[in-house]
This record gives C-alpha cells, sequence and structure tokens, in this order.
C-alpha cells in the first residue's frame, strides 16, 4: 500500500543494517566539535576568554545538531531512504551533548552554580528564560529517547517529541535576543531561516498530503503519520 | 542616595612577597600538569612583545597604580573591542595593521577661547608622560588590568581654555573607509562617538593615552592617542581620536544611539544596576591566573575609583542615570 503512494525510484534503498553502518561515523562527526575544543586547549586556542568562548562555541553546535535533526525526516522523505530514521535519535541526543555543555558554561562558569543567582537571572532575563526553557523541554525529549521509553508511551510519545518545533523556536529566539543589543543578526538570520525551510516544508508536506490522505485508508494514514 | 567609597586598594588586596613568590612557584608546577589537560592557562609573558613598536618611556606615577597582577600584553592586543575593524574580538588584531595613525593630528574645538589643531608630535611632548596601571571594566562583564603609558586629558583642555559653555566633552574617532572594513556594517553609527561631563573630563584619572607596556599604543588599542576613563565601562574610552569637541548639551554618543535601554551616557561601572541580559554584579578577569576554574572577582563601585570619583556623582540617582 504505501509503496503505491510514493513515486517509484529506481535508487537502490538502504536498509536498517546499511544505516547502521553510518552511524559510527556519523558518532565520531558529531564528537568533532567537542575534540575540536580539547584540541584548542592544548594549544592556547580559546581565546584570551575562554569561558566566553567555549559560551558561544556551544550554543552554536547546540542550534547546528538541532537543525540536522530536523533535517533528518525532510531528507528521508525527498531521497526517499526512510531507513535514515534510524539516525534521528544520535543527531538529537548530540543536540542534547552541546545544550548540556552550553547550560554548563552558564550555571558552572557564569553562575558558579549559586541557585538563588540562577533563579534570579531566569526570571529577570528573558532571554535566559527563552534558553533555560528550551534546555528543560529538551532534556524531557532526551529523557524519553530510549526504545523503552518510546514503547511505553505509544502515541503521546510522538506528541511529546513534537516539542522539538517549539525548542527550535526558542532557540532562534534566544539567539536573536542575545544578538539584538548590537543590531548584529546576521547569525541569527541565516539559522532562523534554515529552520523555517524545515518547518516550512512541513506544514507544505502535510497540506500536501491532506487531499491525497482521505483516499488511504485509515492504516496506511497511520504509518504515513509515523514518520512525522 | 548612598554612595560607597571603597578604597582604592585594601590592604587585604596586597599580596605579601614570599605568598606571592611562593604562588608563582606552585602556579607554575601545577601550570605544567594541568595544561596538558587544558584545564589552567600556562601565564603568558606579560611584557610587551612588540619589536615593531616604538618605545614611549613615561615615569611611573604611583598615585595612580593599582597592584593587581596586570594583564599580558598578548590578551590586551588580542581581545579588543574596535568595531570599526570588526565585531569579532579577535579582528582588531587581525585588521588595524592597516590603520594610517601618521599624519595625525587632533584638532580641538568647539567651546573654548583658544580654538587649536594639535599634531601627534605636539600632543607627545605636551606634557611629562606617566606610567599608569589601570583597571579596566568592560560592559560585558569582563576587565584586565592595563599599564598604560600617557597624562592626564585635562592637561590637554586646558591649553585650549575651556569657555564658560563648555558642560561636555565629545570625543570623535578616526573613520578609514579604506583600512576599516568594519565601518561599513551598520551596527553603530560612524564615526564612534563618545562624550564625558565637563568635571569628568577633567578629572586627573580621565587620561590620555599614547602607549602601553612602554611602547607605543598597538592600532587595535587606540593608536595613535586615546581616553582611559577607569570608573566608566571600557566603552565610553574613545580610541583613535581625531577631534575633541567641548559642547553646552550631552553628546548624542554611539553606544546610546545603538541601545539607549542597555547603555547609559555615564556608564559608570556598577554592580548593582545589572545589564538588561546579563548582572554586572561579578566580572571574569582576562588570564585570570587561577585559570578557568577561577570564580568570578565581585565589581566594585567605580571599578574600584570610588575614592576618587564618587563626590562628582553626589546626590545623583545612578540607577536613572546608569
Amino acid at each position: 500500500m504505501a509503496e503505491l503512494t510514493q513515486a517509484p525510484v529506481a535508487r537502490r534503498k538502504l536498509d536498517v543494517r546499511a544505516v547502521g553502518r553510518i552511524k559510527p561515523f556519523l558518532f565520531a562527526l558529531g564528537l568533532l566539535p567537542f575534540l575540536r575544543w580539547v584540541w584548542l586547549g592544548f594549544h592556547d586556542g580559546l581565546t584570551a576568554n575562554p569561558i566566553e568562548f567555549l559560551t558561544l562555541s556551544s550554543g552554536t553546535w547546540t542550534l547546528v545538531c538541532l537543525l540536522v535533526t530536523l533535517g533528518i525526516t525532510p531528507l528521508r522523505r525527498l531521497t526517499n531512504q526512510p531507513a535514515l530514521v534510524r539516525v534521528r535519535r544520535m543527531c538529537g541526543l548530540f543536540t542534547f551533548f552541546y545544550a548540556c555543555m552550553h547550560f554548563l558554561t552558564w550555571a558552572w562558569w557564569d553562575q558558579d552554580w549559586v541557585l538563588s543567582s540562577m533563579i534570579a537571572d531566569v526570571k529577570h532575563r528573558p532571554f535566559i528564560l527563552v534558553g533555560f526553557t528550551a534546555f528543560v523541554l529538551l532534556s524531557l525529549l532526551a529523557l524519553t529517547s530510549p526504545q523503552a521509553a518510546m514503547r511505553a508511551m505509544g502515541r503521546n510519545w510522538q506528541r511529546l517529541h513534537r516539542v522539538i518545533y517549539v525548542i527550535g523556536v526558542l532557540v532562534i529566539l534566544h539567539f536573536w535576543w542575545i544578538r539584538a543589543g548590537k543590531n548584529n543578526f546576521e547569525d541569527p538570520i541565516i539559522y532562523g531561516s534554515v529552520l523555517i525551510a524545515l518547518l516550512g516544508w512541513r506544514v507544505a508536506e502535510r497540506l500536501r498530503r491532506r487531499p491525497a490522505s482521505e483516499q488511504i485508508k485509515p492504516a496506511a494514514r497511520s504509518q504515513t503519520a509515523q514518520r512525522g | 542616595m548612598l554612595i560607597r567609597q571603597p578604597s582604592d586598594v585594601l590592604p587585604s588586596e596586597i599580596t605579601p612577597e614570599a605568598v606571592w613568590q611562593s604562588r608563582r612557584r606552585w602556579l607554575k608546577q601545577a601550570a605544567l600538569g594541568s595544561a596538558a589537560l587544558g584545564l589552567a592557562r600556562v601565564p603568558d609573558a606579560l611584557a610587551a612583545d612588540a619589536p615593531d613598536l616604538a618605545p614611549l618611556p613615561g615615569t611611573p606615577n604611583p598615585k595612580y597604580v593599582v597592584m593587581d597582577q596586570q594583564t599580558s600584553y598578548k590578551d590586551i592586543t588580542n581581545y579588543n573591542n574596535y568595531y570599526e575593524f570588526g565585531l569579532d574580538k579577535a579582528d582588531p588584531a587581525e585588521y588595524a595593521g592597516k590603520l594610517v595613525t601618521r599624519p595625525w593630528t587632533v584638532s580641538v574645538e568647539g567651546e573654548v577661547a583658544k580654538p587649536r589643531t594639535f599634531g601627534i608630535d605636539e600632543l607627545l611632548k605636551l606634557a611629562p608622560m606617566e606610567d599608569r596601571v589601570y583597571r579596566l571594566r568592560c560592559v560585558e562583564a569582563w576587565s584586565m588590568v592595563i599599564p598604560w603609558v600617557g597624562y592626564s586629558l585635562s592637561a590637554l583642555l586646558k591649553q585650549v581654555e575651556p569657555t564658560g559653555n563648555a558642560k561636555y566633552v565629545e570625543f570623535v574617532s578616526v573613520v578609514q573607509k579604506e583600512t576599516m572594513p568594519g565601518v561599513s556594517s551598520s551596527v553603530l553609527d560612524w564615526p564612534y562617538i563618545e562624550g564625558l561631563r565637563m568635571d569628568e573630563a577633567m578629572h586627573p584619572l580621565a587620561m590620555l593615552v599614547f602607549g602601553l607596556y612602554g611602547k607605543v599604543l598597538p592600532n587595535q588599542d587606540g593608536a595613535p592617542l586615546r581616553v582611559a576613563v577607569p570608573w566608566k565601562y571600557g566603552f565610553k574610552s574613545g580610541k583613535s581620536l581625531v577631534k575633541i569637541r567641548l559642547v553646552e548639551k550631552q553628546p548624542a554618543t554611539a553606544w546610546v544611539k545603538a541601545a539607549s535601554n542597555e547603555y547609559g551616557f555615564y556608564a559608570n561601572v556598577n554592580p548593582d544596576v545589572p545589564h538588561p541580559r546579563w548582572s554586572q554584579a561579578t566580572e571574569r578577569r582576562i588570564g585570570d591566573s587561577g585559570g578557568f576554574f577561577a570564580p568570578k572577582r565581585k565589581t566594585l563601585m567605580f571599578n574600584g575609583y570610588g575614592e576618587q570619583v564618587a563626590s562628582m556623582y553626589a546626590g545623583m540617582d545612578l540607577r536613572a542615570n546608569y
């Protein structure tokens, strides 16, 4: 049934095992930014203000990983390689890893783990509140990322994980605000545009599929929905 | 309102020699071990490593020397906010080399009896050069300790005989389109304008700076001359000055024009008045010998210069006039 709704493509489809073989390389790739920091640390390359450098760098890599994660589904559809879904969790967890680094630079080096000062910072500064909210939401997704959680939560798993779209918007807003003081919006505009394209593609896809879905039997429809 | 007046250098801040000697030994040993982990920065050679820059000797002025450990020449010359050369802290060091600093004149004009244009060589001889070590506190919550060479700005201002109408001093920085890649950006209006109230400008701490670490200023630090106003956030200290205007009305300064909710005209260092996006209560000392894990320092009211400058702001609401 599913084959009928998709254009016949001559290209060989990757099977689950083939995608599995990509994973170690992807893992190494995901660690590169972190290894770069270590290398720079050895070579006096973290600038005169290493904390500031690591804060900005970890923030940027969180955003890059987030956009890559959001790019997996469009990539699967456009290349007709549904098995690529097997790398999505790893991308998501790398997003969480760099978000943790970013959070650490704030909680540890900026706030010195002083809880009252952290609470005050979240309360008084909208851009911190937005970033903190995104981090909390992202933590929920990371916690519920194992296969077992997925099975236990059933349909609710997907409902929860759609929060990734909200996180994307919050992260761009956070980035936009920190740059607002210097009217320096070049980077937020670039990253924001990629996010808009990735979310826009989903909206377009949904609109395009809706009329067709009326002709598809319920079973097939739920199958397509799961690819979300 | 009450203005705290911490003394410039607390006796407790001065470290006995035996202690700092042993700390240095310990640091060297610790650095060897932990540098391998990338955890601590090995202290850089402090003094100027700039063979192409001419020496500019000054006489130490003990009145204006803070005892904190000085920031390394490398950090002072590689971590700069000088947006005419780009927004990144490393941009000024990379691009400022092309700045044309000779010939150079500074026009001092406005509400003065004797307006005059000074050549840079005249200015270098106008008053005896002094070595002063000032704290610099950036509005971005980092700080340095910098050995400047220069003299009090008042020495220059007295030359032109300000009239009774001179209430403020406006500093205009150079714009060289050919050598400054940053001036094509719209982050700020160019030229960079800064300003002080007349009494602030005449205060002996307000310094006209020509040198750093005993040599002439490197371009990225504001060659050939800049001001240093140590009790205010760093952006108040304009670099590469070409014009100094004495005026009656408060000048429209660059950062106030760009974001008046974030940056005020006074911009006195004040731990109690937070920036909208971060606290100003603490600061990170660049190149802190404690390495990565050194806790941030408490920011001092007026950057520790309260005893000298607080009286200028008696009765002023420093929250409203941030």
